[in-house]
């Protein structure tokens, strides 16, 4: 071989495929990367093993027969993804949400908020190499998800809020439960630090990895603690207050250099405010119904039940949902903050009981769009802490 | 700012541009063509009055047999800084399915428009990487089209036959690789029976 077709061989680039069968994916994502020595100098990210096309059944189905369709796309914390589809709908047809209603809402919001964080904390450390923390983040995450079934009968596929507020009310040993959590979980919190704050390899591995600076975090779209750990104050509870949270207190933490530590150190603080503000929503919890009065649902509303006896049922059904007189024509762009980022919902109505478009603004989307940009000149196994830190459930990409 | 003045901002800003302003449930909503969207787009984003460097959301909307004009690009755009938004909607006929791609604005676009070019058609001008992005290569129509029938119309993927006897010649192998695998010759002929 002489010296020049060396020359060239060196500067070819290598391909690998990474995924979809990869663990470290976080479901089925590919990644096709192309590597000079062990740098990334390109990535292709491969999408939509998981789409089920839930645009286009939701054109189909009623607005609460979409609702269940909503707990399979963030499948992790799908209590949020609930909270803010029933916000949308709400907010489409101008229904008023009863005050307890819409704080057992940012309750079991926060608590999706914990367990998201929870499973993204326990998978993020698996990936990077530090076992333990799995277990430790399980140990608690099962608590909440014992409490969703105590308040709704699942615990992952929810479904626990109908549109015009929650399907049932919470039970006092619910509260008493989920007060002992709270009193309890700040320590556990400071144990996961214990156990990876001090770690010489969780920080060689996350401090200066995946940099993206403020500027290129809005311009790529990034939502969530995956953007404020630029240091970009964008929190949609605090910029669009929905449900009760303007009526409770809590700060968003803000990182400073936007790498994959000052990632997870954002979601850290978050897990203590979430845990604040889930104590507030039990102290001010106030009585009164759980469920607008006029709102339509598969469950009928107490004041149009005796009006349907008369009636058979599946033709009252279907008259009570298609012949509202709320139903209106427009389009509203409603968002929420879960767990990942902003997830939103633009609805375009033609006067009908169905929606005529629905789309879903998801943030594992988006994020995973941003891949490509943060990946570039990282080592390859630094690509792995990039995916875990910008927080990513494929579930909700493909829709 | 309000988002009513900064529609009539647009309005001043882009005189013939803007066909309609519509509010509903207090969201503002511009109608526009889509001749000079990009313009409309950077001036959003840099004037210093506006700000609008958080591209929410960007989907097509399909309007067959309602509307004269088919499509409709919808761009939900917030202002971080400031706090307000605007929601666009752009105009685009069947007969011209193109409009000007946003990417160079804000770079999170490239992805949104990669998604309604492939659920709708709509082709993005001056976009860097356009092609499906959920459903794979060589997929026949656009799902997301109103007359696009909701269980796909029976028609089978065509990559889904040549996925299908890739699996079966693998299925020749044994785990080490060995060619014929021995015990799976009564198993590969049962295959072929149920599919043929």
């Amino acid at each position: 071989m002489d010296s020049n077709e060396s020359a060239a061989r060196a500067f070819e680039p290598y391909e690998i495929q990474m995924g979809p069968q990869h663990p470290a994916t976080h479901g089925v994502l590919k990644l096709d990367l192309e590597l000079d020595g062990e740098t990334v100098i390109g990535c292709k990210p491969t999408v939509g093993f998981l789409h089920r096309g839930v645009e286009k059944l939701s054109e189909n189905l009623t607005y609460a027969q979409t609702l269940p369709l909503t707990d399979r796309l963030d499948y992790i914390a799908s209590m949020a993804n609930n909270v803010v589809y029933s916000n949308a709908v709400e907010t489409l047809l101008g229904i008023e949400v009863p005050e307890r209603a819409k704080f057992i809402r940012t309750m079991v919001m926060e608590m999706a908020r914990i367990t998201g964080h929870l499973l993204w904390l326990a998978t993020h450390a698996l990936d990077i190499g530090a076992m333990t923390v799995f277990l430790y983040c399980f140990r608690e995450r099962e608590q909440l998800l014992d409490l969703f079934e105590e308040v709704c009968g699942a615990r992952l596929t929810t479904s626990y809020t109908c549109i015009g507020g929650v399907r049932q009310d919470v039970t006092g040993h619910f509260l008493e439960t989920l007060h002992k959590f709270t009193e309890e979980f700040p320590s556990r919190v400071r144990e996961y630090e214990t156990l990876i704050d001090q770690n010489r390899i969780w920080l060689k591995r996350t401090q200066g990895v995946g940099i993206v600076s403020a500027e290129d975090a809005v311009s790529l779209g990034l939502t969530g603690p995956s953007l404020r750990a630029s240091g970009v104050d964008y929190d949609v509870r605090k910029h669009l207050p929905f449900d009760a949270y303007s009526e409770v207190e809590f700060e968003v933490p803000i990182g400073k250099r936007g790498d994959v530590y000052d990632r997870y150190r954002c979601r850290m603080e978050e897990l203590l405010q979430s845990n604040g503000i889930i104590r507030q929503c039990i102290e001010k919890l106030p009585p009164g119904p759980i469920k607008a009065d006029d709102a339509p649902d598969l469950v009928m509303p107490l004041s149009k039940k005796c009006v349907l006896a008369d009636a058979t049922l599946t033709s009252g059904v279907i008259k009570l949902v298609e012949d509202r007189k709320h139903y209106m024509e427009g389009d509203v762009y409603v968002s929420g903050e879960c767990p990942k980022g902003e997830l939103g919902f633009y609805f375009v109505s033609d006067g009908k009981g169905r929606p005529y478009r629905m789309h879903i603004r998801s943030p594992s989307y988006i994020h995973i769009g941003a891949l490509p940009f943060l990946c570039k000149g990282q080592m390859v196994a630094d690509v792995i802490a990039i995916i875990g830190s910008l927080d990513v459930v494929l579930g909700e990409c493909d829709r | 700012m309000e988002p009513l003045e900064i529609a009539e901002l647009l309005k001043q800003r882009f005189p013939g541009q803007v066909i309609e302003i519509k509010e509903f449930r207090d969201q503002v909503g511009v109608l526009l063509k889509k001749g000079q969207i990009l313009d409309i787009c950077r001036w959003l984003h840099d004037d210093s009055r506006l700000q609008f460097n958080h591209l929410a959301d960007l989907c097509g909307v399909d309007y067959l047999g309602k509307r004269d004009c088919r499509f409709e690009v919808v761009y939900n755009l917030y202002s971080i800084p400031l706090r307000h938004w605007i929601r666009l909607r752009a105009q685009v006929p069947e007969e011209d399915c193109k409009i000007d791609s946003v990417t160079s604005i804000w770079m999170g676009a490239n992805w949104h428009e990669r998604e309604c070019y492939d659920l709708f058609g709509i082709e993005f001008i001056g976009h860097p990487d356009l092609k499906r992005i959920l459903l794979p290569e060589g997929w026949e129509g656009h799902p997301l089209r109103k007359d696009y029938p909701l269980d796909g119309g029976g028609k089978n993927w065509s990559g889904y036959e040549e996925i299908r006897n890739k699996t079966k010649d693998l299925r020749q192998y044994d785990f080490y690789g060995n060619y014929p695998d021995p015990t799976k010759v009564n198993e590969l002929k049962d295959v072929e029976g149920k599919d043929g």
